[in-house]
């Protein structure tokens, strides 16, 4: 008998012998992930581990079949379920919030620091600005907020007779959002991205500001932004901080490759996001109920603002989530 | 053109080429999930604007736009964490998100390779993503880069082969390669020209039957010759 001849009998007995496995396999693939126990799970493992011995065997006595086809698609389908990561646990949330994100926070803390700091000069430079040169107004604000403020209001007084607060919240929730996402996302331009998005939301403050102080309308401004406006522009200069170690990635990547010091970053970076949109919530739903409302006296704003601020830092240190 | 490929090692030693998908599989798959969250937005969007325009009340203006962008802009986050990296357009283009390691990527991979759409999607249509797509060793997006995650060509269909093939080996009592190629001339038989096919099952015959005569081989027609291919697979010589 020739080796060809003997090769197609060996792998004919073996094909055979494991046709009605193959098929079982098949059968509990389609079943497997409803309802996950560790036994399942661990015969997931005993499988993937039959597969790639079947696999292995496959390569050799029947090279470029479609049986080895069919059995390394099936490799592959299995090793994606069972290379996953760990679910969001109750624990593992309580970790993410009690531990992690405090952690990348004080990595961050530097770069919050001067983020905070550029917004800052940024309010200084937009007051300067419109201060000596009002009619540049038009390039922070739309005509119809110039025309308000001209007639000594502020845009924000009618708010809640054109909008309920419910669909005003949702849209300044919204927008927030966006904004800094924006911020962190646009640190991929090596960083300066963010600096541009929170230079030019501490501009436009500034350039706001100085206009309604030529109105004699900056307390009511200050009025309807000081309940919502500390957590708000704190989180984007968190966010924009976020952005800028994402730039600092790619332009000291270290002893890592660009694509995995990036990748690493931004990781990291979406924990502390996810704190930053639970914050822009609240914020959101203070700037639709409290904020636009004529009828809640600055210090009670004042009080909100701080207090939500002081919450802010303890949410982000991770000392809400720790046992007294 | 040769397809790039992943190499995996596999949790067990066993290594695996995984084909990626190129830029056309990804624009078609995108190009389908844009229509159908277009489509499931309007279908949202045109009752519900006929009933805000009875209502007349201004927030029902907002009661009508916010879900319809809702699921317009979540479309993907959403299904693509509920689906494990696929969406209906990944299915029907045949492509899956999987991580580096050939794994289902985690709910916050996905999350991040969705956000930096924002980048992805600039300055209009896709343009950042595409250039990146095209230029960048895997065939990723930026946001694919930030999350680890990459898309591979997925062919769910190629495992039913497995049993079916040790089954016919079974019955027929041929060698292996000979049952995958019948089988294939089997199935390819209504594409096939009828003189190429009439030539590929004669010669295919005489290799497994060297009983028939060259003579018998000439004298069955199309039809005859697909029944002997049958009956060659059932057992039946």
């Amino acid at each position: 008998m020739n080796t060809a001849r003997q090769n197609d009998l060996t792998a004919s007995a073996w094909l055979k012998s494991r046709t009605s496995v193959w098929a079982d396999w098949l059968a509990q693939f389609q079943q497997a992930g409803k309802g996950l126990t560790v036994e399942t799970a661990q015969r997931q493992v005993d499988r993937y581990r039959s597969i790639a011995r079947d696999l292995a065997t496959a390569r050799l006595l029947l090279p470029g079949s479609r049986a080895t086809g069919a059995l390394e698609a099936l490799y592959v389908s299995t090793h994606a379920r069972i290379d996953v990561t760990e679910r969001y646990s109750r624990a593992r949330i309580l970790r993410l919030f009690r531990d992690e994100i405090p952690e990348i926070i004080v990595a961050l803390r530097p770069n919050i620091l001067w983020l905070a700091a550029l917004m800052l000069l940024s309010v200084f430079a937009g007051w300067c600005l419109i201060a000596s040169y009002p009619d540049l107004i038009g390039l922070t604000a739309s005509p119809k907020m110039i025309e308000d403020v001209e007639q000594g209001h502020l845009w924000t007084d009618n708010l809640l007779s054109v909008t309920p607060s419910s669909m005003l919240s949702l849209h300044i929730l919204s927008n927030n959002i966006v904004v800094s996402l924006f911020a962190f996302c646009a640190g991929i331009f090596f960083g300066l991205g963010s600096f541009y998005i929170v230079a030019m939301n501490g501009l436009m403050l500034g350039a706001m500001f100085a206009f309604t102080h030529q109105h004699g309308l900056d307390g009511a401004l200050l009025k309807f932004i000081l309940a919502h406006g500390p957590v708000e522009l704190s989180v984007i200069c968190i966010a924009g901080a976020v952005g800028t170690a994402l730039g600092e990635s790619l332009i000291r990547p270290g002893s890592l490759t660009r694509r995995d010091s990036f990748q690493r970053a931004a990781r990291r970076a979406a924990r502390v996001l996810l704190a930053c949109t639970l914050l822009l919530i609240v914020c959101g739903l203070i700037e639709g109920y409290i904020s636009p409302n004529p009828g809640i006296p600055l210090l009670s704003r004042a009080i909100i603002g701080a207090s939500y601020w002081f919450i802010m830092l303890a949410f982000l240190s991770g000392r809400m989530f720790r046992r007294r | 053109m040769e397809r790039e490929q992943l190499r995996i090692a596999g949790l067990t030693g066993v290594e695996i080429n995984l084909d990626i998908a190129g830029p056309g599989s990804r624009s078609y798959a995108f190009v389908i999930d844009w229509h159908i969250r277009l489509l499931l937005a309007l279908a949202w969007l045109a009752p519900a604007w006929m009933i805000a325009i009875r209502a007349g009340h201004p927030a029902f203006g907002n009661l009508v736009t916010l879900p319809a962008l809702c699921i317009y802009f979540f479309y993907h986050p959403v299904l693509e964490v509920a689906l494990r990296g696929s969406t209906p357009g990944k299915r029907m283009a045949g492509v899956r998100i999987v991580t580096r390691n050939g794994g289902t990527p985690s709910v916050g991979a996905l999350i991040v390779r969705n956000i930096f759409r924002l980048i992805d999607c600039m300055p209009a249509l896709y343009l950042v993503g595409l250039l990146c797509c095209l230029l960048s060793a895997q065939r990723v997006r930026i946001g694919d880069m930030a999350a680890g995650t990459l898309l591979i060509l997925d062919e769910p269909n190629s495992t039913r082969s497995l049993g079916k093939i040790g089954m016919l080996v079974a019955q027929s009592g041929l060698a292996p390669h000979l049952v995958e190629l019948v089988d294939d001339v089997l199935q390819r038989w209504p594409l096939l020209e009828t003189d190429k096919r009439v030539a590929l099952a004669r010669t295919l015959l005489s290799r497994i039957d060297p009983t028939l005569t060259s003579e018998a081989l000439s004298n069955s027609g199309d039809s005859e010759l697909h029944r002997r291919l049958q009956a060659v697979l059932a057992g039946h010589k």
